[in-house]
């Protein structure tokens, strides 16, 4: 911490009135809020789009909800699927588990009183938002939205109206989104890491930080370093669009038979650039959740974390790795076999820190007194999401094994479960044990269970079928199987994953409604560490106060999960608690 | 039933483990919570500079990698003759770095004497360099090499943009600096005008790598 | 201060959770042991390598899935809240050095023995006797050329390109190789024959994908890749595309046959005396 005479000349009054407190607010749990509830606004709209897609591939001649009398068109159920893909990775689970619960608790986690950077941060927070509504207008211009998937592989992306319907407008409308929000997150990123480096409580050696810290500042420097590239590859792809360049299209294209006016650009220039990014943005979804579910597993097993160093190292590991695994998605786009082959090695020891993980959460169970509540439910969701998930990516990582898998059913079941459902679950977990300090109230428990039942098994059956059906062969990003023979046979199955996900579904209303109504009816968190964590968040009151800790400056003297020390009288030490005279066994 | 594990951690809570006393109302009504939030220490600005600069020099790196991939590709690259006067863009912009750290300098002394003419010189210069920059883009459509002619002036043209957008907003910093005047420097502990100057700098060296790239990568 | 009715909510709610991961691990194993759906067999030499080799990872993946679920299932069972002192631990570092250098060990392991069946796919010599086909993928189909007799492919040029007049390919028929090219909207390969079909694409990226093969290689446009194999078995099989096109991706297909090698003499002899009626 720098010496007080240097110190700028801002002070971050408290604002006034209603537009400076709640809209355009500089405070970072506000931001943390509004991020939360554009992700929350987000999930529901892509859930509903998955729900119309998943209805099409059941019944795909029959009328869809919305969708006029007649079966839905492929075109249609194609923008579903980009629509689904894009708002799903970007406003939800790159924005919820981060700029969401980070925003709210990596300050006051830290004892800081705010982000570094407190307008940096509202920009960032408007920024998204802006990129949020760019992104729901594709659906509203002529064409429609976009067709070409999460990915926008090229040629297809590139050359305009020609290559398919949404292919116009609607795509540059996705592009242009996709670079504000790159901003955005570079915004949010900066700001993450400069407040982690500077900002932390005497005391908090940064391995006394929370593992949640830990995620969150290992999640803002892969942002920091995959969103300028993904940035700069929107902008190339932009021109290739609207100038007329050739950085992505080759030339001799015909489209039917009408020749584009291109030469010598490179499709998997594309592809190499949005992986180079992409693959570390599946970490910036996960690693957050990772965080929180460590810390909800410690917390409620009354036990500390298992091997916290081997957690923040495989943390790490998993951060470095991640920017040399892109071409794990590349096997089968034409990419040299002698690329592939590094690729598959570095990609297959990515595994090796995400399996310790594992078993430093079941040794944290190890021993434990384990409470079972809501949140700590979806916890050990996670955990066996996780470990369902990332099984799966072995077969994946070897480019012989991918080859029959790669783009079917497969893949749609391994990306889903570890890093939509398992992040997901994250962000559920964290809600349950968080929503008290944000909102003063709790969240109803039974209603908590009952929606964790149903989506955990939901989840389940949606998924686990979908491997065998990648195992059968089906392609995804296929609007109906009718054309294809041997798709006739996954009639049946299309159908019973469409059931599950239709009542998985609806089951999400549980947990809307249960969030709405404990806002204002939820039984009142009276004191303010219901749950008896050790984190510095849960020595301040519910909701904090403006400025965090009122004018105190928390001192850290102990490491994040001291639970169940012995000789204490309580089985937890907070972390700003009095230093303990004798033995300090913690590592 | 289900609501009982939270109830029973509670009352235990509340008798034992919580801290300080419950909180009753949520509003923000109460004086004690609305003290004003410690201002951001200067390592923090410092850190976010250089975290910063780090992202956008991985935009500038995704885009030479696209270059020397494209370039790779062969075929239609038609390299073409770099205007002359990007040379004396060059030092243009090295010398209004040199010009601005000078001024940051005289921040020091107490008064800065000077302190103005000299930032805005180097902001002149500054401007001159991106005004020199525009002059070789006319140059080289008057040649007919546009954006699109060929990937070799695509790039060119990219990476002049881009580099010039991230000058603009030096410009504005600089502008912003000069118009508050070095008493208000000294008394922030020259934050600003360190922040700028240490933008600037990265700025001229970020274009002396990308006009080495665009001569010997050509 | 430990309330019976503590211990009985945790054990409930322990005893169902338990319960469901045991089930689940259960279901899924079967699942995938019984194969309930899965791949028809395959009819290449290099697809049992690479079913093996899936074999092998199912095994892996498989003990560890297990492992991992039934000891979640009984941690969560053993360690629920009975009203003690949970263990103060922080960890054991021979464990961690120890699961850390097995799953190095197998992972890496596995994922080494993977590179040799993918070198047998991609880095084998080209067969110098291959009867080697074009492959052009377009928005919404494939098409597939043949060399004809004199087993030379004639020029093509991009203003020829005519999908409408049946000229996909853009092919020059002035040019004396091209004169008995054929064009066919089918592929049909020789029996135990080394094939290497020559992928493009006219407009997009596509993916050609055959079950049956194991194989699956993206058509880039402005690339041409090479995908070689021998067929060991006949049959009729189906070609499907496999990389997001545009909006008829899900019904771009096209019949795939392995023909004895006298059904495909005749066949090529057919569809030259086809081509040679109406020029
Ligand atoms: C009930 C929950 C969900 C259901 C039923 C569902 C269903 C689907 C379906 C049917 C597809 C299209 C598969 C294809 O044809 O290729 C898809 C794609 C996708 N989903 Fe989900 N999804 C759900 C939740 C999520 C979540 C939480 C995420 C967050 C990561 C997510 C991310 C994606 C992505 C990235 C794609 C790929 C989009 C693309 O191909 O461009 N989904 N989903
Ligand atoms: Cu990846
Ligand atoms: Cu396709």
């Amino acid at each position: 911490m720098s010496t007080p005479s240097h110190v700028a000349a801002h002070v971050h009054a408290p604002p006034q009135g209603f537009l400076r407190k709640y809209i355009f607010s500089t405070d970072h749990k506000v931001i943390g809020i509004q991020y939360y509830l554009l992700a929350l606004v987000a999930v529901f709209v892509g859930l509903v789009l998955s729900l119309l897609m998943r209805w099409k591939l059941a019944w795909p001649n029959d009328p869809v909800p919305w969708f006029g009398d007649g079966p839905m068109l492929p075109e249609q159920y194609l923008a579903l699927v980009t629509m689904h893909g894009t708002i799903m990775v970007f406003f939800v689970l790159t924005t919820a588990p981060q700029s969401g619960f980070g925003n709210y608790f990596l300050p006051i986690q830290i004892g800081a009183a705010d982000m570094a950077f407190p307008v940096i941060n509202m920009l960032s927070f408007w920024t998204t938002f802006v990129s949020f509504l760019v992104m729901v207008a594709a659906f509203f211009v002529a064409g429609g939205a976009p067709i070409s998937g999460w990915t926008g592989y090229a040629p297809l992306s590139a050359v305009g109206e020609i290559a398919g319907p949404g292919q116009g407008l609607g795509q540059t409308l996705w592009i242009v989104s996709i670079a504000i929000f790159c901003a955005a997150s570079l915004m949010g990123a900066l700001n993450f890491i400069a407040t982690t480096i500077d900002l932390r409580a005497r005391g908090l050696s940064l391995m006394r930080m929370p593992l949640t810290v830990w995620a969150w500042f290992i999640t803002a420097i892969l942002a920091l370093l995959a969103f300028g590239v993904l940035l700069a590859a929107g902008l190339l792809l932009l021109l290739d669009r609207i100038a007329g360049t050739s950085f992505f299209v080759p030339g001799g294209l015909v489209f039917t038979d009408k020749p584009v006016p291109h030469q010598g650009g490179s499709p998997l220039l594309w592809q190499h650039l949005f992986w180079f990014f992409g693959h570390p943005e599946v970490y910036i979804a996960i690693l957050p959740s990772m965080g929180m579910a460590s810390h909800l597993l410690s917390t409620f097993s009354r036990k500390p974390i298992f091997g916290y160093r081997a957690m923040v190292y495989a943390m790490g590991a998993i951060g470095f790795l991640g920017f040399c695994v892109w071409g794990h998605h590349m096997f089968a786009s034409g990419m040299s076999p002698y690329s592939a082959m590094a690729f598959s090695v570095l990609t297959m020891s990515i595994g090796v820190p995400s399996a310790i993980k594992t078993f430093n959460w079941i040794g944290t169970l190890w021993g434990g007194q384990i409470r079972f509540t809501t949140a700590m439910l979806f916890a050990i969701g996670f955990v066996s999401l996780f470990v369902t998930g990332g099984l799966s990516g072995l077969f994946l990582a070897q480019p012989p094994v991918d080859q029959p898998l790669h783009d079917t059913y497969f893949v749609v079941a391994h990306f889903h479960l570890i890093m939509g459902v398992a992040a997901i679950f994250g962000i559920f977990g964290a809600t349950y044990y968080w929503f008290p300090k944000m909102f003063g109230r709790f969240l109803n428990e039974g209603l908590g269970k009952l929606h964790f039942w149903i989506t955990f098994a939901g989840v389940y059956l949606i998924f686990v079928p979908m491997h065998l059906m990648g195992f059968f062969g089906q392609p995804r990003r296929y609007a109906e199987g009718t054309a294809v023979q041997f798709l006739s046979a996954m009639e049946g199955p299309q159908q019973f994953v469409t059931i599950a996900a239709l009542v998985t579904g609806l089951a999400q209303l549980i947990f809307l409604f249960n969030f709405l109504w404990s806002l204002k009816w939820g039984r009142k968190a009276e004191a303010i560490n219901p749950w008896r964590s050790t984190s510095l968040e849960w020595t301040i009151p519910s909701p904090p106060p403006h400025d965090n800790f009122g004018g105190r400056q928390p001192v850290v003297h102990h490491g994040p999960y001291e639970y169940s020390v012995p000789g204490e009288p309580e089985d937890f030490i907070p972390q700003d608690a009095p230093p303990r005279p004798a033995p300090a066994t913690g590592d | 039933m289900p609501a009982t594990v939270i109830e029973e951690l509670e009352r235990a809570a509340v008798g034992t483990g919580g801290r300080g006393p419950a909180r009753r109302d949520g509003g923000d009504g109460d004086d004690a919570r609305r003290r004003a939030k410690p201002p951001t220490p200067r390592s923090a600005y410092f850190t976010g500079l250089v975290l910063g600069l780090a992202a956008i020099f991985m935009f500038f790196i995704a885009l030479a990698s696209a270059f020397v991939v494209r370039k790779g590709l062969g075929g239609d690259w038609r390299s073409f003759e770099l205007p002359g006067l990007l040379w004396v863009n060059t030092v243009v912009l090295l010398a209004s770095s040199l010009v601005v750290e000078r001024a940051r300098r005289l921040l020091r002394t107490q008064p800065a004497a000077r302190f103005g003419a000299w930032w805005s010189t180097g902001s002149l210069l500054g401007i001159a360099f991106l005004v020199g920059q525009v002059a070789a883009w006319r140059q080289l459509a008057a040649q007919g090499i546009f954006l699109a002619t060929n990937p070799a002036s695509s790039f060119f043209y990219v990476f002049t943009a881009a580099h010039g957008v991230h000058v603009l907003g030096g410009l504005a910093a600089l502008g912003y600096v000069a118009a508050r005047g070095a008493a208000h420097q000294q008394s922030t502990g020259n934050l600003s005008a360190d922040l700028t100057a240490g933008y600037w700098h990265f700025l001229g060296v970020l274009w002396v790598g990308l006009l080495l790239l665009l001569t010997f990568g050509r | 201060m430990q309330t019976k009715n503590r211990c009985a909510g945790s054990t409930t709610t322990a005893f169902i959770l338990a319960f469901f991961l045991v089930v689940f691990t259960l279901v899924t194993v079967y699942l995938f042991v019984s194969k309930t759906w899965w791949f028809p067999e395959t009819i290449t030499p290099i697809g049992h390598e690479i079913d093996v080799q899936t074999q092998r990872t199912l095994w892996l993946t498989g003990i560890v899935f297990v492992l991992s679920q039934l000891g979640l299932a009984w941690v969560v069972w053993r360690y629920r809240n009975r009203g003690e002192r949970a263990r103060y631990s922080h960890g054991n570092n021979t464990l961690e050095v120890l699961w850390t250098l097995a799953t190095a060990l197998a992972f890496i392991g596995l994922g080494v023995l993977a590179q040799f069946t993918w070198a047998k796919i991609h880095l084998a010599e080209p067969e110098p006797d291959a009867v080697v086909i074009e492959v052009l993928g377009e928005q919404f189909a494939w098409n597939f050329r043949y060399p004809g007799p004199d087993g030379k492919f004639g020029r093509t040029r991009t203003e020829l390109i005519n999908s409408g007049a049946g000229n996909p390919f853009g092919i020059d028929r002035s040019d004396p190789a091209a004169a008995d090219d054929i064009v066919v909207p089918i592929l049909n390969v020789p029996v135990n024959r080394p094939i290497e079909l020559r992928l493009r694409a006219k407009d997009v990226i596509h993916s050609f994908f055959v079950r049956e093969l194991r194989l699956k290689q993206d058509a880039v446009p402005g690339l041409e890749i090479p995908l070689r194999f021998v067929a060991e078995r006949t049959g009729d099989f189906e070609l499907v595309c496999t990389e997001l096109c545009g909006m008829g991706h899900q019904r771009m297909r096209a019949p795939f046959s392995v023909k004895t090698a006298a059904e495909y003499e005749q066949w090529l002899r057919d569809e030259l005396a086809l081509l040679q009626s109406n020029p």
